[in-house]
């Protein structure tokens, strides 16, 4: 009961780092159905961004972690959403009707990311800087520390308002329409690019958010640690039933849990088998993703 | 005066050309139909008024300025609004939602708009929480309709607006056209229905495989042998004392 109930503690903070990538994935597949492969390390250059900001705050001696991570977090947030732009404005956007393409491009601008990161910054692990330490809350044996709950309830919070963005606010509105038939949103005077084009925003920004929150968490980042962890994400978008929001949460969650569970039962290097095992088994039986994909209907 | 002008219009797919020059005509305060057989470039015509399609050549004005160079976007702020054949009513969304799209260019949604689409549409009112794929297939014609309304349009585009449509709900629909025309909105029609549709047209086009072939004022293209033949399915009885009960309102 209690590896249960510590593991959920730590599945939902890595859920939580699944559940802001895969808003990602599902929100573009939502409104052009692309898979952009290169959204996990979209998200990866959040996290090195985020340790740029650390270093040129450490070298002007700002010392105060939570300021310093919050300039590292909007910064960070602020340049990777423009990336996402970029990166739609030129490898995406010429491809729009080109379905295999597309595909290609979005592969191709995820090599580009990773090889750039190699590049730009190192090929081996660089370290995180440690400003939160393991304090935190102890009930009996269970450990939550103060950085799991910053993660968990800032990623709720982010999640929420994105939520109440794509539903309660015109611009939201616009999305979910060009998500239904893209040519009737043009002709009720959506600029369909523009939406697009804040879609991608949105969903880099999250990947950012993540990006520094995991270095903080994991303490190191590497150029390749968007590869693993984009199928992952994707992964769970596909479980809740992608194009879905809520659903890439409840998929993100999920997975983080299960793979939590199955590192804390067998062992850490059993948890993917296990985890993915069941995610096989819950697709297998719900091929729409638990919630259901959004399927447009033409009429 | 003369609200849209249209010339030497020519669109294509790829390599596949479905207007080969097409000029036509709208005055301001008019309704005009377009008529022909399916295939013979009538959507792809309003689609490149609209701006969803580029044309090869030719030219496009509306109220004096070229458009035919202008985004889908921007063309529906100029005051041109197209309702699509098929509706394209965006289904997972709810009949208000629906409408409020319809006002997107404009900072809030027009009370005086909505208020007219309501008084056009009492049904629409009663379903305004609805998801608008939950509507029947009249229901949604209005909605599409509506939607296009609260642009607030100068030249409303209506393609097929009859189309699967039950002869009931055709006569109110076309009725409502000609009330949405009385209030002085110019109106360019796409008709399949091309009996009801020269009944209610002042002036009307045929267009065949990509040209215009035959044009003039409704009533008399009515009476053209040619049209009658093709469109009007000519021959079982004699239709004009049926017509004269199924006319709508004269605009």
């Amino acid at each position: 009961m209690q590896i249960a109930l510590q593991q959920l503690v730590n599945g939902l903070t890595v859920g939580a780092f699944y559940a802001l990538i895969a808003l990602g994935y599902t929100m573009v597949y939502g409104i052009i159905r692309l898979i952009n492969f290169a959204h996990g390390d979209i998200y990866a250059v959040g996290a090195f961004l985020g340790l740029s900001v650390y270093g040129l705050l450490a070298f002007f001696r700002v010392g105060d972690p939570v300021l310093a991570t919050l300039v590292a977090l909007v910064v960070s947030m602020g340049c990777t959403g423009l990336l996402g732009v970029l990166l739609y404005r030129v490898a995406y956007r010429p491809l729009l009707r080109a379905r295999l393409s597309i595909l290609i491009s979005a592969i191709g601008g995820s090599l580009t990311l990773e090889y750039g990161l190699f590049l730009v910054y190192s090929p081996s692990f660089l370290v995180y800087p440690h400003l939160f330490g393991r304090a935190g809350l102890t009930a009996g044996d269970i450990q939550i520390s103060w950085l799991q709950i910053l993660i968990f309830a800032s990623s709720i919070v982010l999640m929420a308002a994105l939520y109440l963005m794509v539903h309660r606010t015109k611009i939201g509105m616009a999305m979910r329409a060009l998500a239904i038939n893209q040519d009737a949103a043009r002709l009720m005077g959506v600029d369909v690019s523009r939406v697009i084009a804040l879609t991608f925003f949105l969903g880099s920004v999250l990947a950012a958010f993540a990006g520094v929150l995991t270095g903080l968490y994991y303490s190191q980042i590497s150029f390749l640690m968007g590869f693993l962890i984009g199928l992952k994400a994707f992964t769970a978008a596909v479980l809740g039933g992608i194009g879905n929001i809520p659903g890439a949460v409840l998929g993100g969650f999920l997975l983080g849990i299960l793979e939590s569970l199955a590192a804390g039962y067998f062992s850490s290097r059993w948890k993917d088998v296990v985890a993915f095992a069941i995610l096989i088994v819950i697709l297998v039986v719900r091929p729409r993703g638990l919630l259901g994909e959004r399927v447009v209907e033409r009429m | 005066m003369t609200l849209l002008g249209v010339r030497d219009l020519v669109t294509a797919y790829g390599s596949v050309e479905a207007l080969h020059g097409v000029s036509f005509h709208v005055d301001e305060g008019e309704i005009v139909a377009l008529l022909g057989a399916n295939g013979a470039g009538k959507t792809t015509a309003l689609r490149t008024i609209s701006g969803l399609l580029r044309p090869r050549s030719g030219e496009v004005r509306f109220a004096g300025d070229r458009i035919d160079t202008r985004p889908a976007h921007e063309i529906v702020r100029l005051g041109l609004t197209q309702v699509p054949e098929g509706r394209w009513i965006f289904t997972l969304m709810t009949v208000d939602e629906n409408l409020r799209l319809g006002a997107y260019a404009e900072p809030r949604v027009p009370r005086e708009a909505l208020d007219r689409v309501f008084a056009l549409f009492p049904r629409l009112a009663e379903r305004r929480g609805q998801l608008a794929g939950t509507l029947s297939g009249g229901e949604q014609q209005m909605l599409a309709m509506a939607r296009a309304l609260m642009t607030r349009p100068r030249l409303l585009l209506l393609d097929e607006p009859s189309m699967g449509l039950a002869p009931v709900l055709v006569r109110q629909i076309f009725h409502t056209i000609a009330e949405i025309n009385r209030e002085g909105t110019t109106v360019l029609l796409v008709e399949q229905n091309a009996n009801t549709a020269l009944r209610l047209a002042r002036r009307a086009y045929v267009l065949e495989n990509g040209r215009i072939v035959l044009e003039g004022p409704g009533a008399e293209l009515a009476r053209n042998e040619a049209v009658r033949r093709a469109y009007l399915g000519v021959g079982a009885r004699p239709r004009g004392r049926e017509g004269a009960r199924e006319r709508p309102p004269a605009p």
